[in-house]
């Protein structure tokens, strides 16, 4: 307990993994309850704003200034190259609240709710408040990007919880028997590296069709980056393995009749734990790139649903990026989430290395 | 060490081979059949689909297939790219050296670029270039590589006016007029074309190298010979590059064997994105298209290259590390 408090102590003095910390609840709560935040359902979108820039907010109405803000209603004129250019139309204010009927969605796909946190009530009149703008079938790039994080902020933890059984059962056995299973296990691992991790990473995908349902896409997401990532984390804890195996309480353990397992199990793994809890940490961003990297590729989490990977894939158009320079906005929140975990990553490394 | 290394370099051919019999493996248990694709194509015969099930050995069991396949493998054949019509090794062959020059040029200027920048951060530690450093490398080494890539793409579109700067071009490998121009000015388009490509897969690449350059640096700058050195009257110079340098590079050889594969990843991806003709962007056409030697072909070469990259990294430690040459 004492340990605890201590490494406890440590880490808020760390202020980047705090500042991670705080970015990481935020997004996770955002992601939470992502069908009461969002302003719009996940698939709900006009033809007519299709790319519609975002929704700029207002305080002063025809030189008057109103403290609830609003927002004027778009729409698109052509140029005179007949590009598209959107306009505001400033004759009338649609003011913003909280709490604001809308789509009918069900939170976490069971519960039915009507109301969402914020957005412009229908006594308003019909305008819509893309506060990121839209995307090209005009569907609200913000509400798309909560939805999304269902699947970028989950995949990781499913990811490592299968790559963390396979590397402590494997990791933990090598180290501790040593001799010719160790080598055996520790070669057989090294296949897992042999080849770089993005074309593995097809090569398993290929095996597939392109089309599936977005269940068993997330599924086959998961296995195949934990199929990638194991071999690494069982090194590593081989090599911790290895170590405590030649220490006394093991010896003790064995010298009482306790079984292997119960040695590896009991004994051994615990000790590793501190360090597999960072190399945990540090390898979930390895787990939301890869599945950004795969649906971004268009591999992935397909259309109409959401995922950052998928929803950045759009503007791997040139043009698209050009004109519509907000729909590289997903890439942000992968960036943040990423930099995170790997701010948290570090902040527990120095909190739990008793050397420090 | 020798022995080692070589010994090493040995088992890894087992090993590649074990991994393609897993991915073969993989690929067989997922539902699908290559051929269906043929099978109900109206302008391929009947015959013509037998005659591939026969040469390939569709029809056997999944291990013959592999002892096939393997067989195929010893004589340099990958198999037939369906989509592309044309042997696995010759479309193959094609893209190599497109991926390595991406990979050789990224892998000079990280290192010429991170080295000094770690020294110069570690020599100056907790200065305002260490600090800003520091800074952009948290950064950079959270930016996912797609990402940074659409933003340099990005940028350089906004520049579009700026003269040199407007006039790099994004994505491809050479103009769509290439073949008329001059042989100087081919040159020239092909150097251009490499800039956006080298210069995303560097700022990647260089966060990560030069915070390890930094810290071993600083490690070896704690050490009792450079106390020694400095006592003795050494000028600073010779202190920190013959003595604390050439120490703290060497584990840096070593994360280059690691970091390799990554490399490789990153610059395939990177091909995707901006349609540069490699082995990135044609096993992604190849999985799209589910041409399966394809894939195994394409895996396979991203598997050797990763050897080969660990096997130089090796040599390159024995080289400079009479340590390690000794041992």
């Amino acid at each position: 307990m004492r340990f605890s408090n201590r490494a406890l102590d440590k880490f808020l003095k760390h202020p980047l993994a705090v500042a991670g910390s705080i970015v990481l609840i935020v997004l996770y709560t955002l992601m939470l309850f992502a069908e009461i935040i969002a302003p719009y359902s996940l698939d709900n979108g006009l033809r007519e704003l299709s790319y519609q820039p975002p929704s700029r907010i207002h305080f002063v109405h025809n030189g008057r200034f109103s403290p609830r803000p609003f927002v004027y209603r778009y729409s698109f004129t052509f140029n005179d190259f007949f590009e598209r250019a959107f306009v505001e139309d400033r004759s009338t204010p649609y003011h913003l609240s909280f709490l604001v009927k809308g789509d009918p969605v069900k939170l976490w796909g069971i519960i039915p709710v009507r109301h969402h946190l914020f957005g412009i009530p229908q006594s308003e009149g019909e305008c819509r408040m893309y506060l990121l703008g839209a995307d090209a079938v005009g569907r609200d790039l913000l509400s798309r990007i909560l939805y999304g994080s269902r699947v970028s902020l989950t995949i990781g933890f499913f990811g490592v919880a299968i790559t963390a059984i396979l590397g402590f059962a494997v990791g933990g056995l090598s180290g501790y028997f040593g001799g010719r299973t160790d080598w055996f296990l520790m070669r057989f691992a090294e296949c897992f590296m042999l080849v770089p991790g993005f074309f593995l990473m097809l090569a398993l995908r290929s095996a597939f069709p392109i089309e599936l349902s977005s269940t068993e896409i997330y599924l086959l997401i998961v296995v195949i980056l934990s199929f990638i990532g194991w071999a690494g984390f069982a090194r590593v804890i081989r090599g911790m393995a290895l170590s405590i195996g030649k220490r006394d309480f093991v010896t003790a353990a064995r010298a009482l009749g306790a079984s292997h397992a119960r040695i590896v199990f009991v004994h051994i793994l615990p000790q590793t734990l501190s360090y597999a809890i960072v190399s945990i940490t540090l390898s979930i961003p390895g787990y939301i790139l890869g599945e950004s990297t795969l649906s971004f590729i268009g591999l992935g989490i397909q259309d109409p649903q959401a995922s950052w990977g998928n929803l950045l894939g759009v503007a791997m158009n040139i043009a698209d990026i050009q004109y519509h320079p907000w729909i590289l906005l997903p890439g942000v929140f992968i960036f943040l989430a990423v930099m995170a975990f790997n701010f948290v990553g570090d902040g527990l490394r120095d909190a739990l290395d008793p050397n420090r | 060490m020798r022995d080692e290394i070589i010994r090493r370099a040995l088992i890894s051919i087992p090993q590649l081979l074990l991994m393609s019999f897993i991915t073969f493996l993989f690929i067989d248990l997922a539902p699908g059949d290559i051929l269906a694709k043929y099978r109900f194509d109206p302008r391929i015969s009947r015959k013509t689909v037998e005659q591939i099930e026969k040469k390939y050995q569709f029809d056997k069991p999944i291990v013959v297939q592999y002892v096939h396949w393997l067989g195929r493998l010893a004589k340099l054949d990958l198999g037939y790219s369906f989509s592309r019509e044309a042997p696995v090794t010759n479309v193959i062959a094609e893209r190599l050296l497109n991926t390595f020059l991406l990979s050789f040029l990224s892998i000079l200027f990280t290192w010429l670029i991170a080295i000094p920048l770690g020294i110069y951060a570690a020599v100056h530690q907790y200065s305002w270039g260490d600090r800003i450093m520091s800074l952009i490398s948290y950064i950079g080494m959270s930016l996912p590589s797609f990402f940074l890539a659409l933003l340099v793409m990005y940028l350089v579109f906004q520049c579009r006016s700026v003269p040199l700067i407007g006039a790099i071009p994004i994505g491809g490998m050479m103009s769509s007029g290439y073949e008329q121009l001059p042989f100087f000015a081919k040159i020239i388009d092909r150097a251009a074309h490499l800039i956006i490509p080298v210069v995303v897969l560097t700022i990647g690449a260089l966060a990560g190298l030069q915070r390890i350059a930094r810290g071993n640096m600083l490690e070896e700058l704690r050490k009792q010979y450079i106390t020694t050195a400095r006592a003795k009257g050494l000028p600073e110079n010779r202190v920190i590059y013959k003595h604390a340098l050439r120490n703290a590079i060497n584990p840096l050889i070593t994360l280059f064997g690691f970091s390799f594969s990554e490399l490789l990843s990153g610059a395939a991806l990177l091909e995707i994105i901006i349609n540069w003709p490699g082995l990135g962007s044609l096993m992604l056409a190849a999985v799209r298209s589910q041409d399966t030697f394809l894939v195994m072909g394409s895996m396979l070469m991203g598997g050797i290259m990763l050897i080969i990259g660990n096997l130089i990294a090796d040599l390159l430690l024995v080289l400079v590390d009479p340590r390690v040459r000794k041992a």
